[in-house]
């Protein structure tokens, strides 16, 4: 993973640009943030899953009290996203538990608490729909086909079949939701803890009624995202904004921890259903692939999460005859949305769960079925899509098994309280499909008296985006790192760079910064930028998107290059099992990725460290508690995430192979790490003995599989 | 938070006889010690009263003291000093062992046995231990003292003798013969409340009790009389699963802390029939 | 209510039930320590009250009565620590950071993995998987009492 000698600056650890404000307590984020005659906001929620409002009672003294509903809109009442279903305010119809009907700011909290309890809300309830089996209404069908299936199980020795379930699953950020509105002359300016300022800024002017010009959002320091930032902040910055524009004054509202788990998205739940044809000597001939997601009460980003879902529902694998299937339908329950891998983690844990399953039926060991089938340069995907040299499946596979001594160290284990397994995966970087085409993304680089300032609207959310995209900027111009600076993303003064998701702001926003820096480069002819600006005035270059000529993507066929590359993974974990109590205990986890170029090896071990500690969550310990549509366990005390006396050692291990469309050569990182663990460490349950198909493997579920006879 | 604080009165009492006047003259009040339990019922929007009694400030309520064969603990006394106490340690290794695993150190610094005996959670984790120790709780009010063996204290789920002019001032254990053994079984590793808690004591007259089993903590008395009759540990867990009704909650499910309790029950045995006369409690 | 706030003594008038978290960033203006929970699971809101680690969102500020409050803007001498958050990745949204620092204060020289571990259980972080932080810790550890770095 040594960069070449010609790098200064990319690939190396530099200090990241916001460490020394987040370690000293002063780096601002929204609760932090105050204005003179600030109010505060809060939400009157549905209680019910389903049915309508009867009547709304607000059983104390108004005055002082801002109050909002749905006919103070002026514009159109929906959050603005794909299929603009949402509404904004709840004006009849209650799809969901928590669901926004009212909303009240006043100057004191106390007051505020004090009319929350007592406003009535009475309903005509209906009759909720929680099953996603039963649902009544898709949001999204898509399908995949190569090949004939016919003909594929034609050639199969043996058929094995296999049902998998995924749980919701929730981002917690340790910030929650927040957003700070502040009227404006004609508009309205809205600080938030964000992923998206132009999807905040686009919402808020179809909910307000309000031009582009008249509508300012800034990110502000945001704590943590992982996607669960992606779509919901629109929602609650709608909410700010009409707080604060009819008050005329400022309004801050910041979610308690209830609130946001209660109110906000989680991962989609899923069943997958796999059907494989395999050959006797372990050759994948056909795979029949059926995915359904459970989206919530409304479409949000399901159509996409979908999509990831679908086009990566077949694993790293080749087979000639595929054929996938795939639905999101609606259910009484807040939206499922965005998290960190979307859609990737739940398909891909079942086909590598189904993976283990058809070497044990074929009697051959986990590695030798998937090194038989792992996808090489020059084959094609289940789109048709034909990989590049890039194709890192087998390498990755390679070098995790020898990294962990896999087959001996499986053998070994026999007949103890500990297990291993594995899983192979990969994940799309950048949007899906033609997605990047119509973002049309743009990047502006700006010279400055000390250097040059980066302009982007990419969010800071932890991953590094200020720090990385400073690196490749300063490489490609030849200036010191410090000389670049990084504006806040803000859309008065970034142009839109497309939302800080899909692994790509390093990867396609920081191209775009390349091209950027590129050109500046040439026209400074060798001039300092001080030098350059006494001389010539002002300079600044934007780049927009510009497709690479050979990525085809037909969206109607679902055919072609899904993705511009792939990131490339593979996990080895072993646990142990107390049999007394049936605790899994995670001990090790080894991550071999393949990344393009490693731009900055310490967040990019963060990254995989990260990412795979949350999967290690989503197999093992997180777990919401849905009854009657509401989450039963909207508690930290509750809802449960690993402790670092819950967290495995984790070794990583950073390969390279650049991808020739990345900024030197690098791909996305973020959520490939979030893909392979669930399966890994259910794989490695499989070898103690546990039939386990559906996650969190909980002590509960071992012991049940135990007295079914499925475990040990 | 979620509750208003403008209706919500503290008292704050310098001394323990104030406390226990302020307790006759302006009960009931809340008795409010480290404040881990009741800052989370605020918190959500709970409150357990809206008038507090402040005792955080009554350092006679914090010593760990022996006294002849006694070990006496002051209701004030936090997870961090019970875990750190020389005499606790010697005396009382399964508490030392339960206050190690409530909570993080944070909770450890402010979360005291005394809130722990008064919350009465069935879940509370010191309780299993007090239980087995054959504890005594040391209630007083402005008139006097009283002391309640421990296994006669709570009255059904989160309810008590403990009367409302009372407060806990101390918990006494006498001398514990046998050896000792305490476990915690959590949804997580760390931080976690209690799916199954159990303590128990090898010794003649075996003892065991569990916590989150029941609407209390239990002594399980016919299981332990099947342990010190016949020492068949199977009979043991047919007469501990007639002593237990745990149910289905959020955290986890009556059939697996049935199960759980079981196998514990037999884990306990094993480990300490063993000749090794070393600690069976782990770190 | 007076007690002493990062070396200076304070004098606050608030409701004694206050939370010492929304006294330290709303009285106080001190806005470094956090919010994650309001229950006392996450630890950002850590501070030190006479030394002890100890979640703000659980204590009455009629508690800390004349006692000594450190949070992460009077944190002094641990230079070393905040560094190596910076240089070994241990912050990254940055949201854990100061409550996992004034945790990480509280050890001792050269702790090892297994006492940081220990240590810093009431602290959740969603971001770094903590190893970052675990080398920070141990890096800073090392730094204080001059081993190799």
């Amino acid at each position: 993973m040594t960069a070449p000698r010609a790098l200064r600056i990319v690939g190396k650890s530099v200090p990241r640009k916001d460490g020394l404000a987040k370690v000293t307590g002063l780096a601002a984020y929204i609760d932090d943030l105050t204005y003179p005659g600030l109010l505060y906001g809060t939400t009157i929620r549905s209680t019910i899953p389903c049915g309508e409002i009867a009547s709304i009672h607000l059983d104390f003294d108004t005055t002082g009290f801002t109050i909002v509903d749905v006919r103070d809109i002026p514009g159109r009442n929906v959050v603005a996203l794909i299929d603009d279903d949402q509404p904004c305010l709840v004006e009849r119809e209650v799809r969901h538990y928590a669901e926004p009907i009212l909303l009240l700011a006043h100057e004191d909290r106390e007051r505020l608490l004090e009319a929350r309890a007592k406003t009535r809300i009475e309903y005509r309830p209906a009759t909720p729909v929680f099953d996603p089996e039963r649902s009544p209404k898709v949001f999204k069908r898509l399908a995949i086909d190569k090949g004939s299936l016919d003909e594929g199980f034609a050639l199969a020795d043996v058929v094995v079949e296999g049902e998998y379930r995924v749980p919701h699953q929730e981002q917690l950020y340790i910030e929650p939701n927040g957003m700070l509105a502040i009227p404006a002359e004609n508009g309205v300016t809205v600080h938030g803890s964000l992923q998206c300022p132009y999807y905040v800024q686009r919402a808020l002017r179809v909910v307000l009624g309000l031009p582009a010009h008249r509508v300012r959002v800034v990110q502000v320091e945001t704590g943590g995202g992982f996607g669960g930032k992606e779509e919901y902040p629109s929602m609650l910055a709608c909410h700010a904004a009409l707080l604060a524009l009819k008050a005329r004054r400022p309004v801050k509202m910041v979610y308690d921890r209830i609130e946001d788990l209660e109110a906000t998205t989680k991962r989609h739940p899923g069943v997958i259903r796999h059907r494989t044809g395999v050959t006797r000597d372990g050759r994948l001939a056909a795979m029949d692939i059926d995915v359904l997601l459970d989206g919530g009460a409304y479409a949000t980003l399901s159509a996409v999460v979908l999509s990831r879902g679908v086009l990566h529902a077949t694993g790293p694998y080749r087979c000639d005859h595929v054929r996938v299937r795939g639905r999101v339908v609606m259910t009484h329950t807040p939206p499922n949305g965005a998290f960190r891998g979307f859609g990737a983690p739940q398909t891909q844990f079942a086909v590598e769960v189904q993976m283990d399953r058809i070497a044990e039926t074929l009697g051959l060991d986990p590695v030798t079925l998937r090194e038989r089938n792992a996808l090489r340069a020059g084959d094609t995907t289940a789109t048709g899509q034909r990989l590049g040299r890039d194709t890192s499946a087998l390498r990755v596979l390679r070098e995790a098994v020898r990294r962990t001594d896999f087959r001996r160290r499986r053998r070994a284990l026999a007949g103890t309280n500990r297990g291993l397994g594995l899983s192979l995966f990969f994940h799309g970087a950048g949007f899906t499909g033609a997605g990047e085409v119509k973002l049309a993304s743009k990047a502006t680089l700006e010279l400055v008296e000390r250097g040059v300032r980066v302009r982007v609207a990419s969010a800071e959310i932890g991953q590094g985006s200020r720090t990385v995209h400073a690196q490749i900027v300063a490489e490609t111009l030849g200036l010191p790192y410090d000389a670049v600076e990084i504006a806040q993303a803000d859309t008065d003064q970034v142009p839109d760079s497309g939302p800080t998701v899909a692994s790509r702001t390093a990867m396609v926003v920081g191209g775009l910064l390349q091209r950027c820096a590129a050109e500046m480069k040439t026209r400074l002819a060798g001039l300092t930028p001080r030098q350059y600006l006494k001389a010539h005035g002002p300079l600044s270059v934007t780049k927009e998107y510009r497709k690479p000529p050979e990525i085809e993507w037909d969206e109607e066929a679902y055919r072609g290059d899904a993705y511009g590359t792939y990131g490339w993974a593979c996990d080895v974990a072993e646990v142990e099992l107390d049999p007394d109590t049936c605790e899994v205990r995670p001990v090790r986890v080894t991550a071999v990725a393949e990344l393009g170029r490693v731009l900055h090896p310490v967040m990019a071990r963060g990254q995989i460290e990260g990412g795979t500690l949350q999967a290690v969550g989503y197999a093992l310990v997180e777990q919401v508690v849905m009854r009657d549509g509401r989450m039963a366990n909207a508690q930290l005390a509750n809802y449960l995430i690993p402790t670092t006396r819950d967290t495995p050692a984790i070794d990583v291990v950073l390969l390279e192979r650049p991808y020739r469309h990345g900024p030197f050569g690098a791909k996305g990182v973020g959520e490939l790490p979030m893909d392979g663990p669930a399966p890994a460490i259910a794989n490695a349950l499989r070898h103690l003995g546990f039939d386990v198909r559906e996650i969190p493997a909980t002590p509960e579920r071992l012991m049940e599989l135990t007295r079914k006879g499925k475990g040990l | 938070m979620r509750t208003p604080l403008s209706p919500l009165r503290l008292f704050e009492p310098r001394s323990l006889r104030d406390a226990l006047r302020l307790l006759a003259d302006e009960g009931p009040l809340v008795p409010l010690a480290g404040c881990t339990d009741v800052y989370v019922s605020l918190n959500a929007g709970a409150p357990p009263g809206t008038r507090f009694l402040n005792l955080w400030a009554l350092d006679e309520l914090r010593r760990i003291e022996v006294r002849g064969s006694t070990l006496m603990i002051g209701a004030l006394a936090t997870y961090t000093q019970l875990a750190r106490s020389k005499p606790v340690q010697a005396r009382l290794p399964m508490l030392a062992a339960a206050a190690r695993e409530i909570g993080g150190i944070q909770i450890q610094n402010r979360g005291t046995i005394g809130g722990n005996i008064g919350t009465g959670s069935p879940a509370g984790d010191s309780l299993p231990v007090l239980a087995a120790a054959a504890a005594v709780v040391v209630l007083q009010n402005a008139r006097g003292r009283r002391q309640v063996p421990f296994n006669r204290f709570y009255t059904g789920y989160r309810a008590s003798v403990r009367r409302p002019d009372e407060l806990i001032v101390a918990v006494e254990v006498p001398a514990v013969d046998g050896r000792q053994w305490f476990r915690k079984v959590g949804t997580r590793a760390a931080q976690a409340i209690s799916k199954v808690v159990m303590a128990g004591v090898r010794a003649d007259r075996p003892r065991v009790a569990l916590g989150s089993v029941a609407p209390t903590v239990i002594r399980a008395t016919r299981t332990e009389a099947v342990l010190a009759e016949t020492g068949d540990v199977a009979e043991a867990r047919r007469a501990l699963m007639t002593e237990i009704a745990p149910i289905d909650d959020l955290r986890s499910t009556a059939a697996y802390r049935r199960r759980v309790a079981g196998n514990l029950l037999e884990r306990f045995w094993a480990d300490t029939g063993i000749a090794d006369r070393r600690s069976p409690i782990a770190d | 209510m007076r007690f002493t706030l990062n070396g200076k003594v304070v004098n606050v008038r608030a409701h004694p039930m206050k939370r010492l978290l929304d006294v330290l960033r709303e009285d106080c203006h001190l806005t470094g320590t956090k919010e994650g929970c309001g229950e006392g699971e996450c630890g950002a809101c850590t501070v030190l009250v006479n030394g002890a680690a100890v979640t703000s969102c659980l204590v009455p500020v009629g508690q800390v009565r004349g006692a000594r409050v450190t949070t992460i803007e009077g944190l002094k001498r641990h230079r070393a620590l905040q560094e190596a958050f910076v240089s070994e990745g241990g912050a990254q949204c940055g949201i854990c950071t100061p409550g996992m620092i004034m945790t990480a204060s509280t050890l001792g020289p050269s702790p090892s993995l297994d006492e940081i571990r220990s240590a810093l259980a009431g602290n959740l972080c969603r971001c770094t998987g903590y190893g970052g932080i675990y080398r920070a810790v141990q890096r800073a550890g090392k730094k204080k009492h001059g081993g190799r770095l």
